[in-house]
């Protein structure tokens, strides 16, 4: 193997990908606008959240009630009547519908415990458990300090003093430039390796460097530094210019860490890219494999549901996926500041996985050669 | 030279295309020059030139394949710049690109390729029929109507592309070096063709570009061209006594500016010594290579010795370039041995490898690289001293003139110059061995002359050893010594002058052909001319009714079908497409699960009391946390919450139990792990819940009746998912996602392919319009995407047990209108993408994100802001999620969903049209 050569075909990688203006566009749109669109557009957690009430009472109880749901997390209550409601629910319009019964301030000055009754969309899952949590202490807030006017009662005084940690005020924007910034990486580095590849078999250019004294290894080595070496300058500047500095989201732990795991993560992914590339023999093939493998790797890497709460068969097999290891990795640098005693196990990891894929690739490349 | 009519609807005209003041650029090289020209009607025009003074370019301007930029091009009457005339002409043009079966379909069958074209033109079935038929007839291709284009010989390619261009009776027939690289037999039957189409169709008018001079002497008027002008304009007697010359070949030259002629020498090359041969320098001993049961190299064996020059004859597919690439090492051979240089071939031997040049049959540099930068990559990975690596680029770029276009990209130039380049880069290392896969197809004789100067030098000076391909019969002739091949077995290997001798043939040629008829025993018919001959009328008559219509259902449907056609021969990516799908929708909604549990946590107890104890027993026992060992010190606190293993770490402080017997206030700390912020909050809803809980029943049991009853009940109802089951949420919302990304990137990478591998010029050519073309092609896409809709459904209702509860119509529909929407989204990102890679990048990247982000997925559109928002009201997506959890769960139909189908409907023209807008009808 000669490094020599593995630097030309590197440098070729990068000249030919300069000969492509849309696609440096694309990369600069992906690590720029999409990252800061993305992230500025997140919801925090449960935000304007949909509310429909109806007021059956018409009491200065349930005007209390209804003025406590506000912006940012409740969307000003609609008020409409029972009829309305079913309507309402089913075309997606409000993703929570409270009733207020009549006669609901007399029964509850008279100690009856009257219902209220919450209609929740449950297909909206990720506002479902939240936003009744949230209703539920406004209510419970809302109705004790209405009848501390009228008489006291005696309780246990044991407060919980909740705080948030590394991310205090659970800003999803943050959350959410981190994640697009993974995702970007991830597509953009198994695009640019593979489909190069293929192209490069369509063209006819792959048989050519066959005759020439290089070795698939050279050819393999050269395609990964050079699309690593592209992807990484990306993520650096994303990090630096768009996440840290126009986004002001708070980078913990250190740059260089996760860098360098980055570039790790590289090895793995670029590999992957050259694995695909064999296995698909044209370019729509590689379309279609690229979204068989990437939509699973997005969505189960952790970013969308936690791990714990996977099923355990999906969370065993995705340790085998190398972003898993590189999303523990890159928040436990950038949120909470851990350094290389706390991520070893993750670099460990993305390099073993990344040395098994690239040896894989490599079997897989010589024999897609012949 | 004749004026006879053109077309019953024309006024006779002496000239089918005139030309004036004509330029083009690209870039800033200068293609052509203001050139001014008549080309006579009804005749046999040949366009001559070396490479790269502009002959291609001329011939796509007044096919109307692009764009003019300077000047004025009238063909047929009418001036090419106005569409609506190109739309007028088109059908009456026939234009065959360069390189062999460029506009061909390879996958699909030759007479499925005719069949196309046929539709294009607006053919119906019986005519279609006819035509090919006949065509495929006189052609000699009946035989192998079936048998895919890509696995044509060379020769049977330019017929093929010769049938498809006459399938619609053109006026004008366009071939631009349609010989090229094709062999003498083969050669002779296209011209007899050719003569016969002729023969029949009066006044077709044929414009040809040819590098074979031996041909432009049966054409009636010729132009001869440099530099991107018009040197002369005659008739081939005409030419040769303006010069004063005997044959075409002397006569081009003496055409050329004195200081190109005088780099013309003729070739002279001195005879071997005969000592050499001892030194073997090739040797091929009984070499196979079989392909299944197909044996395309069949028991060959040659020695070539040292600094011999080598000639390999043979019709194309006869297994040359099998041959050479078993030699290099790129092919194994199925039995049978190669050795270099005494070497057996061995494909590991790095060292061999530099001490041969090889140059492949299709040109296969670094199209993105320009002229130098191929050259200097060569150089480094060949290893030279970097030292010397200028110079030796220089001596390269003088001897192969390629000193003024260093700086272009190969693409931009002409097939002979890329060849030029091409050798250049494979004697850049100065190679004691040169493999040659017919290194001056396409290239001019003069240019010709000059590389064979250099061959024989390279021979008889530095001994190198050279091992060529070619179809010309006059580098044959100046090989040491050649071997025919024909059908993998060499029929005679012998020096020429013998081979000439044993057949008694007066030239090689005649030699040559001789042996070929003999091995097949002339079973490709010589083309005969059908009784074909219409009533002009008819034709007249029937070409009104075809053409000049804005909008043809049957054009569009060529595309349709042949696409389909495509997709069903490339099964592989129609199952990937259909059990992808399936694979995606299981993984997904099983994987994202939005109801979070298995939460980890862990108390640092300082108070370690019975009811201490209790407290984190409440929080252990729901179903929503696992509880870990408990924190040490505030050190391990922060430790673990590092490294992630705690979601939620406790604090308990001492004195908590006495306290609170006493009603004294204390406090609990809780810290939750921030970094997933939607994580964070749902633990933070349960902590709070669970706290509650535990207060209010400590309350009963501490203060008894003291204590507060609850005031209100709050009953919730989860409608519609009444276990909040995410499974039944997810299903639904995951197939709008499969049915964007899929069929989008699909649609998008159907288009952009045609670009990159030059089929999109049919498109160019032929009257069909930018709808027809990318509706033509979305329709076969729609249908696989609906049948992957039908196909999701079922999965989600049989396997993952999702009740589908609302009206199945009502979602099919919404599902045409949804693809036909995505499909539209892959048609309008090909139509500003030019390469597969960034169309898929930008596939992914605008198809990806907005999907799962914006539309609705996990966070309800109304719940976005800024750009989001935006995107998530306007993005088609959002829609079909409605419709597919209001179908899927809420037992809606079509009287409640309408709103939701209209803005689905509404992108489609929006879509549509704005691809066709963007989409180029000409070339740049």
């Amino acid at each position: 193997m000669q490094i020599v050569n593995i630097v030309q075909l590197g440098i070729k990688e990068l000249r030919s990908l300069l000969r492509d203006p849309m696609m440096l566009v694309l990369i600069i749109y992906a690590f720029s606008v999409a990252i800061y669109t993305g992230s500025k557009s997140m919801p925090e957690n449960l935000n304007m959240a949909t509310i429909a009430i109806v007021d059956e009472d018409r009491s200065p109880a349930s005007s209390r009630i209804i003025t406590a749901f506000n912006p940012p997390y409740f969307s000003l209550p609609r008020l409409i009547s029972q009829p309305e409601m079913d309507r309402r629910m089913d075309n997606g319009i409000d993703t929570f519908a409270l009733d207020i019964p009549p006669n609901f301030q007399r029964d509850l000055l008279a100690r009856k415990s009257p219902a209220l009754q919450l209609n929740i969309d449950a297909t909206r899952v990720s506002q479902a458990f939240t936003g009744a949590g949230y209703i539920q202490s406004i209510l419970t807030s809302e109705v004790s300090e209405f009848l501390r006017r009228y008489r006291s009662s005696a309780a246990l005084q044991v407060d919980l003093d909740l705080r948030a940690r590394f991310n205090q005020e659970l800003k999803q924007a943050w959350f959410g430039a981190i994640n697009n910034l993974m995702s970007n990486i991830t597509m953009l580095s198994i695009v640019l390796t593979g489909a190069a590849l293929i192209r490069e078999r369509e063209h006819g250019t792959i048989e050519h460097l066959l005759v020439m004294p290089v070795t698939p290894s050279e050819i393999m080595l050269a395609k990964i530094w050079s699309m690593g070496l592209v992807v990484l300058a990306a993520s650096t500047f994303a990090l630096g210019v768009v996440i840290h500095g126009l986004l002001a989201v708070p980078i913990e732990g250190s740059w260089l860490l996760f860098l360098a795991g980055t570039a790790l993560y590289l090895f793995a992914t670029t590999s992957l890219g050259i694995f695909l590339a064999t296995q698909a023999g044209t370019m729509p093939q590689f379309g279609l494999l690229l979204m068989l493998v990437l939509l699973p790797l997005q969505l189960l890497s952790g970013t969308m549901t936690p791990r714990e709460s996977m099923p355990e068969l999906i969370r065993d097999i995705m340790l085998a996926a190398p972003n898993t290891h590189f999303v523990m990795m890159a928040q436990s640098i950038l949120f909470r500041g851990a350094g290389f005693d706390v991520v070893w196990r993750q670099f460990a990891s993305l390099f073993v996985i990344g040395t098994i894929l690239f040896a894989f690739s490599l079997r897989k490349f010589r024999g897609f050669l012949k | 030279m004749s004026g006879k009519p053109v077309g019953a609807d024309h006024q006779p005209q002496r000239h089918i295309v005139r030309l004036e003041e004509v330029g083009l650029r690209f870039g800033k090289t200068r293609a052509l020059d203001a050139i001014t020209l008549d080309l006579p009607s009804g005749c046999m025009v040949g366009l001559l030139g070396p490479d790269g003074v502009g002959k291609s370019s001329l011939l796509s301007l007044i096919a109307g394949a692009r764009v003019i930029q300077e000047g004025r091009v009238e063909v047929l009457g009418g001036d090419m710049a106005d569409a609506a005339h190109r739309a007028r002409v088109c059908p009456k043009i026939a234009y065959m690109p360069q390189g062999l079966g460029k506009n061909l379909y390879p996958t699909l069958s030759v007479f499925e390729n005719v069949d196309f074209f046929g539709r294009l033109f607006g053919h119906d079935r019986h005519e279609r029929e006819r035509r090919i038929g006949d065509l495929l007839k006189r052609t000699g291709l009946a035989a192998f109507a079936e048998r895919p284009a890509g696995k044509l010989s060379g020769g049977m390619k330019q017929k093929l592309g010769l049938c498809c261009a006459l399938i619609h009776d053109p006026d004008l027939l366009i071939l631009d070096e349609p010989t090229t690289g094709v062999d003498p037999l083969s050669r002779r039957q296209f011209w007899q063709l050719i003569d016969n189409i002729r023969a029949d169709s009066a006044g077709m008018s044929v414009i040809v570009s040819t590098a074979y001079m031996e041909e432009a002497a049966r054409f009636d008027w010729l132009v001869a061209m440099d530099a991107g002008r018009v040197l002369t304009a005659a008739t081939p007697r005409e030419l040769l006594q303006q010069t004063g010359t005997t044959t075409l070949d002397d006569a081009f030259i003496a055409l050329l500016p004195d200081e190109k002629r005088q780099d013309h020498a003729p070739v002279v090359i001195p005879p071997r010594a005969a000592a050499a041969d001892e030194d073997v320098a090739i040797e091929a001993d009984h070499l196979t290579m079989r392909f299944g049961d197909f044996t395309a190299v069949d028991d060959v064996s040659f020695r070539i010795g040292r600094g011999e020059i080598f000639g390999f004859l043979g019709s194309n597919g006869c297994g040359k370039t099998t041959t050479m690439k078993m030699l290099t090492g790129l092919l194994p051979a199925s039995s049978g041995e190669a050795r270099l240089f005494g070497h057996d071939v061995d494909p590991n031997d790095m060292a061999v490898r530099r001490r041969v040049g090889y140059m492949s049959q299709a040109f296969s540099l670094y199209t993105e690289l320009t002229v130098q930068q191929n050259l200097e990559l060569h150089a480094r990975l060949f290893g030279l001293p970097p030292a010397e690596t200028p110079a030796r680029i220089e001596d390269m770029a003088q001897r192969f003139e390629l000193a003024g276009v260093m700086d272009a990209l190969p693409e931009a130039l002409p097939l002979g110059i890329r060849q030029r380049l091409s050798l250049a880069v494979a004697m850049i290392h100065l190679p004691e061995m040169l493999i040659l896969d017919e290194p001056t197809s396409g290239v001019d004789p003069v240019a010709r002359d000059a590389f064979w100067r250099i061959l024989a030098d390279l021979s008889r000076r530095d001994n190198v050893t050279i091992f060529v391909s070619t179809h010309f019969m006059n580098e044959a002739e100046r090989c040491d010594r050649i071997s025919l091949m024909h059908a993998g077995r060499v029929l005679v290997s012998d020096t020429p002058a013998a081979i000439v001798a044993q057949r008694a043939a007066s030239t090689l040629e005649q030699a040559f052909i001789a042996y070929l008829e003999e091995a097949t025993h002339a079973t490709d018919p010589v083309p005969t001319p059908a009784p074909t001959a219409r009533d002009g009328d008819d034709v007249a008559a029937e070409r009104k009714a075809g053409r000049r219509r804005l909008f043809d259902a049957r054009r569009l449907l060529a595309y349709s079908q042949r696409e389909a056609l495509e997709l069903r021969r490339d099964p592989i990516r129609a199952a990937l497409a259909t059990i992808g799908s399936v694979v995606l929708m299981l993984v997904m909604a099983y994987g994202l699960n939005l109801d979070v549990d298995n939460l980890s946590f862990a108390v640092l107890d300082r108070d370690n009391t019975t009811i201490s104890r209790d407290y984190a027993l409440q929080i252990a026992g729901s179903r929503y946390f696992v509880e870990r060992p408990p924190i040490a010190d505030y050190t391990d606190l922060d430790r673990r919450m590092r490294n992630g293993e705690l979601s939620l770490a406790l604090e308990i402080p001492p004195g908590f139990g006495r306290d609170l017997e006493h009603g004294r206030n204390v406090q609990i700390g809780a810290w939750i792990d921030g970094a997933m912020p939607s994580r964070a909050e749902t633990v933070r809803g349960y902590v709070q819940g669970i706290h509650a809980d535990w207060l209010s029943k400590k309350a009963t049991q501490l203060l008894g009746k003291r204590a507060a009853t609850s005031e209100f009940q709050l009953e919730m109802r989860y409608r519609y998912n009444p276990a909040v089951a995410s499974l039944v949420a997810m299903a639904p919302a995951v197939i709008p996602l499969l049915l964007l990304m899929i069929p989008s990137m699909l649609a998008a990478l159907s288009v952009v392919r045609e670009k990159e591998l030059g089929s999109i010029i049919n498109f160019y050519v032929t009257p069909v319009t930018r709808l027809e073309f990318l509706v033509g092609k979305q329709l076969p896409y729609v249908a696989l995407a609906l049948s992957n809709a039908v196909l999701l459904v079922l999965f989600a209702v049989l396997v993952f047990r999702v009740p589908f509860t609302g009206s199945f119509p009502t979602f099919m529909l919404a599902a045409l209108l949804y693809v036909t929407a995505t499909t539209g989204i892959g048609l309008l990102i090909s139509s500003f993408t030019s390469s597969q890679i960034a169309a898929m990048f930008a596939t992914t990247l605008l198809t990806m994100i907005p999907a799962v982000q914006y539309s609705g997925l996990i966070d309800p559109v109304s719940s976005l802001q800024g750009v989001g928002a935006v995107i998530g009201r306007v993005y088609p997506t959002t829609y079909f999620v409605t419709i597919a959890r209001g179908t899927f769960s809420k037992a809606l139909d079509l009287r409640e969903l309408w709103t939701q189908l209209l803005p689905l409907a509404a992108a489609i023209p929006v879509l549509i049209g704005a691809g066709a807008a963007l989409l180029k009808k000409q070339a740049d």
